[in-house]
């Protein structure tokens, strides 16, 4: 039996639970175990500017790849500065390990110095925990951290390892178990055979049935059987934000996103359904808009892993429990010898309504000679990385524009802070994606906002040489805010604006990387060009916008799915 | 509506307190909620009472399920079950006349007196919740309460149904 220290224990099983790479920041609690870090090659560290950034940065590192994302910080206020990050992670369903030094055992609970109660912080926001208390329950706690954010629903789960466990004058016998079983943690994939039953025969019966995607397809990995689903079926299929790239963006089938910002065609289908086919989804405020005007003519087939999901906001009808993969499978199955050429007769009408509510073309919008407008940017950007690039966005305007205008082929390349709506994800988001994926072209959309709530990563990416691709559309103010103010407040901008920015292009130089401004639309697609041609460089865009461009659709709040505003001017 | 929740869960540090941030974080009520070790001391033994119609029991024992350290959870009220709770109050017993009016209502209730001091009797009462408010009210009339202490609810099933690895 192999004996080592508590602090060798965790980089060890670290290893053994196949990490590569963990983001984090020393201190005093958690020295023992960088001291171990720096005599091994197996698992590598990348030293962050601020905590939160590591929390985001394994995020985007997890969502890019489906693989857990792992932070390591000291007590206190290293652990709390991590508490947004996994509150984004758990919003959005992100497998992720945050390991938090703590004050050694003894001096728990006497407000020692940088001691927080991180168990008890992160309750909440966190899949599980656990406080580790001896050394030789390290590996153990490991691999069921790691087993627990990456299964069933996925989650962050954080770790407090007490300096005194990780002592590395004590020498303890290391036994990784083989598998985890949890007698208490048995996550449901197979759906209830009679639940499958009555969902196929409600589909079937359907006449204008739409498939409602979210998040749990890409979790699942089930974006190709959905496909297949969605082509079988012949229905039109709409996603969440967090669905994005599940079905291509690009594919025929495919009526854009839904909810708020959603588009016409999505929420119109929605609305006029008799049959919504929910897969990986929650029927979030930010989709539903008035649940008591939800859908009136839609049965729901709901579909989730996460049996509190179904029937939280909207009842199911039909709620399946189970994992996307398994269940599909399971209606594959039941539509054995399913007439394709009669179901697209059967919804011929469907589709013709569905084209009218196309023809609208409600993203469509006006250039401008003197201004560029922010949509012109994202198409831009598509352009210039072909429609492949994994893009991350930070929160606001620019974040539904490159939800609306960057329509994604393929899934985990759209990562975005969702649920939580976390201003400054997107800039350490892209870090970690690039981390993950070195050769990929990865950008961030941002806004003037956004990018400085975690600007001081500049400095990690030349260290780590990270070439991300900035694409920051400045607009002079908190976008959405003021589109808020607008609408809803007679355009009083109450602390929306950024008065005193600072010179982007230079600060992006002082951290020793390029910076671009683009001002006049005519500029813009050489600019890229230009960002793109820089491989091995972080480039920083600043692309000034027009100030008063609005996002639409927009739904109508307290209204239905499809009372939506579709300009300053127009609404439904 | 009254519910009672019985809830197995690991018996580990934290455990509980996870529990009972699910009720707060997503404002259900808790009534009254006990806690213990069972028979096999790696299992934790919850009684949770709470008000709530269909639709958020519904959320609660999903949310309470989705707890890593759950391993069950029944809603007792959904079937025929037996509850007790437990009630030890103190009451002043400054005269005769209260002495025996309280006496009185503990052979009524079918209660006991567990301790005796100079000024006050400290009187134990199981049944039900509602029989322990009937209690406490009784008594009132009679004499002064000095303090209470109730244990909550605990219950099982009837019949064949167990709650159990």
């Amino acid at each position: 039996m192999e004996m080592m220290s508590g602090a060798a224990m965790v980089v060890r099983a670290l290893k053994d639970v196949g990490v590569k790479h963990v983001f984090g920041y020393p201190g005093g609690s958690v020295l023992d175990i960088y001291d171990a870090l720096y005599v091994q090659d197996d698992v590598e560290h990348i030293l962050v500017r601020h905590e939160q950034a590591a929390a985001h940065m394994a995020d985007g590192y997890a969502r890019s790849t489906g693989n857990t994302g792992t932070v390591l910080v000291t007590s206190g206020p290293g652990a709390t500065n991590t508490i947004t990050g996994i509150a984004t992670a758990y919003m959005d369903s992100v497998p992720m390990v945050v390991l938090s030094g703590q004050v050694p055992t003894m001096h728990i609970g006497e407000d020692a110095f940088q001691e927080t109660d991180m168990i008890g912080c992160s309750r909440p926001i966190v899949k599980h925990s656990f406080l580790v208390k001896r050394a030789v329950d390290i590996p153990a706690a490991i691999a069921k951290a790691y087993h627990i954010a990456n299964t069933g629903r996925p989650g962050p789960v954080v770790i407090d390892l007490p300096k005194d466990i990780v002592n590395p004058l004590e020498e303890h016998p290391y036994v990784f178990p083989e598998s985890v079983q949890m007698r208490s943690y048995n996550p449901t994939l197979k759906g209830h055979n009679k639940q499958i039953k009555k969902a196929i025969d409600t589909i079937k019966a359907a006449k204008q049935p739409v498939l409602y995607i979210g998040g749990g397809v890409i979790a699942s990995e089930a974006s190709e059987e959905v496909t297949r689903f969605a082509e079988l079926l012949g229905c039109p299929v709409t996603s969440t934000l967090m669905g994005l790239g599940a079905v291509s963006g690009i594919h025929e089938q495919f009526v854009g996103m839904l909810g708020m910002h959603g588009t016409f065609e999505a929420n119109k289908t929605m609305h006029n359904a008799d049959c919504i086919i929910a897969l990986g989804a929650r029927f979030d405020d930010r989709v539903t808009n008035n649940v008591a005007k939800f859908c009136p003519n839609a049965t729901i087939v709901h579909v989730d892993i996460d049996p509190t999901s179904i029937s939280k906001t909207v009842s199911a009808h039909i709620p399946v429990v189970g994992s996307i993969e398994t269940v599909l499978e399971q209606f594959f199955e039941r539509l054995k010898g399913f007439d394709k050429s009669a179901q697209k007769q059967s919804l011929a009408d469907w589709w013709e309504q569905i084209t009218q509510w196309r023809n609208t073309k409600c993203l469509d919008y006006k250039l401008d000679k003197e201004q560029i407008k922010p949509q012109e940017v994202v198409q831009s950007l598509y352009k210039h990385t072909n429609g492949d690039a994994y893009v991350t966005s930070d929160v606001g305007q620019h974040q539904m524009f490159a939800a609306l205008y960057y329509p994604f082929a393929k899934p985990r390349r759209w990562i975005n802070s969702g649920g939580a709506g976390t201003m400054g994800f997107g800039f350490p988001a892209a870090m970690g994606v690039q981390i993950a994926h070195p050769d990929a072209v990865v950008a961030c959309v941002t806004g003037d906002g956004s990018i400085q709530m975690n600007i001081q990563e500049l400095a990690t990416c030349l260290q780590y040489n990270i070439p991300v691709k900035i694409i920051s559309i400045n607009n002079r103010a908190l976008g959405m805010v003021r589109q808020w103010q607008d609408m809803i407040y007679k355009g009083r901008h109450s602390h929306s604006y950024m008065d005193s920015l600072p010179d982007f292009v230079k600060l992006a130089e002082a951290y020793g990387h390029i910076g671009i401004r683009v001002d006049k639309p005519e500029e813009l697609d050489d600019a890229m060009a230009r960002c793109f041609a820089e491989k091995d460089r972080l480039v920083f865009m600043d692309i000034r916008v027009d100030q008063n461009e609005h996002v639409y659709p927009m739904q109508i709040k307290y209204g239905a799915m499809d009372d939506m505003r579709l300009s300053k001017t127009e609404r439904t | 509506m009254r519910r009672i929740l019985s809830v197995l869960m690991e018996n580990e540090p934290g455990a509980l307190s996870r529990l009972v941030g699910v009720f707060s974080q997503r404002g259900y009520n808790v009534d009254s909620l006990n806690v213990a070790p069972t028979d096999d001391k790696s299992l934790s033994r919850l009684t949770i009472v709470t008000e709530a119609d269909d639709k958020v029991i519904e959320q609660i024992t999903k949310q309470v399920n989705k707890l890593i350290d759950v391993i069950k959870v029944i809603d007792l009220s959904d079937g025929v079950h037996v509850e007790r709770e437990l009630m030890l109050i103190k009451v002043a017993t400054r005269s005769e006349s209260v002495r025996a009016e309280v006496k009185r209502n503990v052979d009524i209730f079918r209660a006991q007196i567990i301790d005796v001091d100079n000024a006050n009797y400290t009187i134990q009462v199981t049944g039900t919740s509602d029989k322990l408010d009937g209690f406490a009210h009784a008594i009132s009339q009679s004499t002064e309460i000095i303090e209470v202490s109730r244990s909550g609810v605990c219950g099982l099933a009837r019949g064949e149904k167990a709650l159990r690895l």
